[in-house]
């Protein structure tokens, strides 16, 4: 009976939380109705996710209005496997915040903290299941706003600009995506999803629909920060409270990233958007410069917040890549890759938010000594750092694998040179932090640090440990990714 | 199954002892117990494995699923044996003298040491019982991350800049060329299994292979062939134990070892011969054999003079191994074993005059021999090993390399190994000249009658550390003697030749 309402349930829960947390408004229960909301969304879309795999689609009609009159929720393996990811994700923060948001947001504002990480999450969750174009845009307005809140509770007053320069951008792509479904909606009638792939192909290839995806595709990519549209990124994942960095890399890039692909591949239609023009072209060019220019960028940083900000635009270009390949092996890249750099990017900044909490900062200089001072930190960081590279053993590798044997399926040989040069980079910035950690001395005069205390430390350990994890058993997560890559080309029947 | 569980043991050992060491390191004795009473039930374990892989019974164990496609996966065949077995049982004696070693000279962070030794030796256990080439590729990266701390071992500024060099040109040449290769391998053949005739066979072309062979061969860098040979030489920044376990036999034998394999077992020699893909080879590696012996020469610090000599070994393998005919495989193969006896002598012998003498450099060590006998002589037999002369292992597979390079008319090999051979003997005799036949400089004589510089008034090195050499040195003249077991293996390698 209820099992029928997973999908509107997985986003209901948490929406339902944030109003709660606000009248509850004392911070430990707060964080408690978060953390349980978080679970019960986990527990919801594990379920949802099998079904998607064994069942296939899954349509669930909102209020009981038959779609496309009525919003649809639409379910496959691609959207559900993205949305266990979030929820996972989620269930990794929550409990992390109770310490971790204790420093650096005001006791007053903790409730509002935690509310608006639920929103953040139903808005999230709402953008992955929703099969309407314009209940999409709703949901990513909710998510966006949220985050620009939770941005701006960081304690550096440079959270508020960030969170401005976050606000300014995410309103132009979101706008974009608007007047890019306007013209699809103008021309076919329709604003559901599925109704649109089957009508669009029909329109034969006018220049509107043209119009309407360079608008799409341009707005969305600001959200995901592909290269050069990404520099809203840096600041607010630098600035943002720890947490909020670690859930925000985790999903809200990936997010938007599976919006795109459901409108390259399921919408518009691999001919429509590779086939008749350059946009594949464009992709693999932009990509290429994603995996190498804010690479080298991040290995000039000085604050190891903003390096992993950096890393994070560069992993996305490897992402793109797997899109830019147009293929069911790249497109299986590109979804490992996913779940892989969630894990990975979550990881760190996790831990890394047990050490700013213990050091007072996240300059690399601060981090003298850390092997010593920290030995769990930073032994944990070091192995996501090899993640990033993509040692084998670690859930990079297998993203590696994908990516470049799909490169090399698809004829491309020399990405894989191109794949592995940038790995060489990763290499350099994760060992800055390797040898400022381990040779250098530990500031005189300042008592040692410690450990964060165990409610950070343990959810940050279990992220890099699944990240060591599906390093070695990527057979689940792989056959995931597979199946979401088939759910994604298959056109949403 | 008795075999697959023998395999299981033998990758869980190492990592007991490893979590052993580390907890134990409040109480040193206990801690070098442990280290020591893991090496011996690890080689036990491994030997226990030899008799069923002689006789050709090819034991398995899949550990893991790594990937829907792939699994990480061990499998025990000949040639892994050997390795398995060369690093386990070298283990036990470099032990011993690390312990002398490590507290003859008073270093800091014990406990670190032996735990990423305990872990250098894991990962060498996997790269030779790997069963596919994913797995070997798994093992050969943990390594590289595994020593990495015991090259940076001082923490000096030196060290630091030494260990970007090895982690660069290791980590670089793996992840670009081998990692290249390895996945191409796997878009073209369709498997990574080690299957005797190779995977590649029939799969790709002329020009294709010789590609992949490029990858391959300087992808594994640890093989150190020429121009990525410069880790090694940096390497030696490590206390003398780690160069002369890890960096003269551990590592480096990975290295070959991986080369043999993946001609072998990967591309498959009658396939090259066929080919015609991997006839460069040889040429790259007889320049680095005479190259490296060059610099060798050159070299006064007698860690790089040693350093540059195992660069210059490394190549005889990778040059016997791309001859390609069986005997040249079996030549291959001896060498690993040669070599790894030969030359850990002598870094044993290098490490007992730093801890004896404090002496890092050639040109003090005039007369040495009177006060330092033992290690003196156990110098000798690695010297004899290096330039290949009776009575002494290296003969036995220089004579198989040297045949096959002969059997093969391939005159510019045979060229190599002669040259070769008289500039091992123009930089290693002199050292047992001056030991022996050069009186002591005067400071020396005198030592006792200024009475100040006490490192001039010295004797034998601990003697965990005499031990060590004396067997290492032994083991070197007895497998010149007595190497059936061990040519039993290579021959099983080269096709039952």
């Amino acid at each position: 009976m209820l099992s029928q309402h997973l999908p509107i349930l997985l986003v209901v829960v948490p929406l339902l939380a944030a109003p709660i947390i606000v009248l509850l408004r004392r911070s430990f229960p707060s964080w408690l109705v978060a953390t349980l909301a978080s679970i019960a969304t986990l527990a919801i879309a594990l379920p949802l996710l099998a079904r998607a795999v064994s069942e296939g689609v899954i349509s669930y009609a909102i209020g009981n209005w038959p779609p496309p009159l009525g919003i649809e929720y639409r379910v496959d393996a691609a959207n559900a496997f993205v949305a266990f990811i979030v929820s996972l994700i989620g269930v990794f923060v929550m409990p992390y915040c109770r310490h971790g948001v204790s420093s650096e947001v005001r006791a007053e504002e903790h409730y509002l903290f935690y509310a608006m990480m639920m929103l953040c999450l139903s808005g999230l969750l709402g953008i992955l299941l929703t099969g309407d174009a314009f209940n999409l845009f709703v949901f990513l307005e909710i998510s966006s706003l949220a985050t620009y809140v939770l941005i701006a509770m960081g304690r550096d007053r440079r959270a508020l600009v960030a969170s401005y320069q976050y606000l300014l951008m995410g309103t132009i792509g979101a706008t974009l995506y608007v007047i890019g479904i306007g013209l699809l909606y103008l021309q076919t009638g329709t604003l559901n999803l599925a109704d649109l792939a089957v009508r669009l192909p029909a329109m034969g290839d006018p220049r509107s629909t043209l119009a309407a995806l360079a608008f799409i595709t341009v707005g969305i990519s600001l959200k995901i920060a592909l290269f050069p549209l990404h520099l809203w990124l840096p600041n607010a994942y630098a600035y943002s409270p720890s947490a909020v960095s670690a859930f925000l890399a985790a999903t809200a890039t990936k997010v938007s990233i599976y919006v795109l692909m459901r409108y390259f591949f399921t919408i518009f239609g691999e001919t429509v958007v590779f086939d008749a023009r350059y946009t594949g072209v464009i992709l693999l060019a932009l990509s290429l410069a994603a995996m190498f220019i804010p690479a080298v960028v991040a290995i000039f940083q000085t604050d190891v917040k903003r390096l992993l900000a950096y890393s994070s635009v560069s992993q996305i270009g490897y992402i793109t890549l797997g899109i830019s390949l147009n293929s069911v092996g790249g497109l299986t890249a590109a979804v490992a890759h996913l779940f892989n750099h969630a894990l990975t990017k979550g990881g760190m900044f996790l831990v890394l938010g047990g050490v700013v909490l213990r050091l007072g900062g996240s300059a690399l200089d601060r981090m003298a000594g850390l092997g010593r001072t920290m030995p769990i930190a930073a032994f944990a960081f070091v192995i996501g750092g090899l993640s990033l590279i993509g040692i084998p053993g670690t859930a990079g590798f297998v993203s590696k694998w994908y990516l470049v044997t799909a490169a090399m399926a698809e004829g491309q040989w020399w990405l894989a040179g191109a794949v592995m040069l940038s790995s060489l980079l990763a290499v350099i910035y994760v060992w800055r932090f390797v040898e400022v950690a381990y040779f250098r001395e530990p500031p005189e005069g300042l008592p040692p640090p410690g450990e964060a205390p165990l409610t950070m430390l343990l959810p940050a350990l279990a992220m890099i440990v699944a990240c060591v994890w599906f390093g070695l058993d990527a057979s689940w997560s792989g056959s995931m990714a597979r199946a979401a890559a088939e759910a994604l080309a298959g056109g949403w029947k | 199954m008795s075999g697959s569980m023998a395999l299981a043991g033998i990758l869980a050992t190492p990592l007991v002892g490893l979590v052993l060491v580390s907890l134990s390191g409040r109480w040193p004795n206990l801690r070098e117990g442990i280290t020591l009473s893991t090496a011996v039930v690890l080689f036990a374990q491994v030997l226990g494995l030899y008799a069923a892989v002689a006789d050709g019974a090819r034991p398995e164990l899949v550990l893991l699923p790594m990937l829907p496609e792939v699994s990480l996966q061990l499998t025990a065949e000949p040639l892994g044996m050997l390795f398995g077995l060369i690093a386990s049982g070298l283990w036990i004696i470099s032990s011993i003298y690390s312990i002398g070693y490590m507290r003859g000279n008073k270093e800091g962070n014990q406990t670190r040491f032996f735990v990423c030794f305990a872990g250098a030796i894991f990962a060498a256990q996997g790269i030779a019982f790997a069963g596919n080439m994913l797995t070997l590729f798994l093992f050969y990266e943990a390594m590289t991350l595994i020593t990495y701390p015991l090259v940076t071992h001082h923490g000096t500024d030196h060290a630091k800049k030494s260990a970007r060099i090895y982690l660069g040109v290791l980590m670089g040449t793996s992840i670009v060329f081998l990692l290249t290769g390895m996945l191409a391998t796997w878009v073209l053949a369709g498997t990574l299994d080690f299957r005797e005739g190779g995977i590649l066979a029939g799969q790709v072309g002329a020009t294709g292979t010789a590609v992949l062979m490029a990858l391959y061969m300087f992808g594994i860098g640890k093989a150190a062939l020429m121009p990525f040979h410069r880790w090694l030489p940096a390497a030696m920044v490590a206390p003398t134990p780690v160069s002369a376990l890890l960096h003269a036999v551990a590592v480096v034998k990975a290295g070959v070892f991986s080369v043999v394999k993946v001609v072998v077992y990967i591309f498959g020699p009658d396939n090259l011969m066929a080919l015609g893909s991997a006839d460069w080879v040889p040429l790259i590696a007889g320049y680095t054999i005479v190259a490296a012996s060059i610099v060798a020469l050159r070299a006064d610090n007698l860690k790089r003079r040693l350093a540059y000599s195992t660069v210059s070994q490394l190549s005889y393998v990778t040059l016997a191994a791309t001859l390609l005919a069986p005997i040249s495989i079996v030549g291959a193969a001896m060498h690993i074993a040669a070599h790894a006896v030969g030359k850990i002598t002598l870094f044993f012998a290098a490490g007992s005059i730093y801890t004896a003498a404090h002496k890092t450099e050639v040109s003090q060590l005039d007369g040495i021999g009177r006060k330092m006998p033992w290690t003196m002589l156990a110098f000798g037999v690695g010297a004899l090993s290096m330039i290949g002369l009776p009575p002494a292992a290296g003969f036995i597979s220089k004579w198989y390399i040297l045949s096959a390079a002969m059997g093969a008319g391939h005159w510019t090999a045979v060229a190599v190994l002669v040259v070769s051979t008289l500039l091992n003997a123009g930089y290693f005799l002199p050292i047992v000249w001056r030991a022996f036949f050069r009186e002591p400089p005067a400071s020396d004589r005198h030592g006792d009658a200024h009475g100040h510089d006490h490192h001039d008034d010295h004797g034998e090195a601990p003697w965990p550390m005499v031990l060590a050499q004396t067997v290492t040195a032994s083991l070197t003249i007895i497998l010149f003697i007595y190497h059936e077991p061990v040519l039993k293996l290579a021959r099983a390698v080269a096709g039952g030749y």
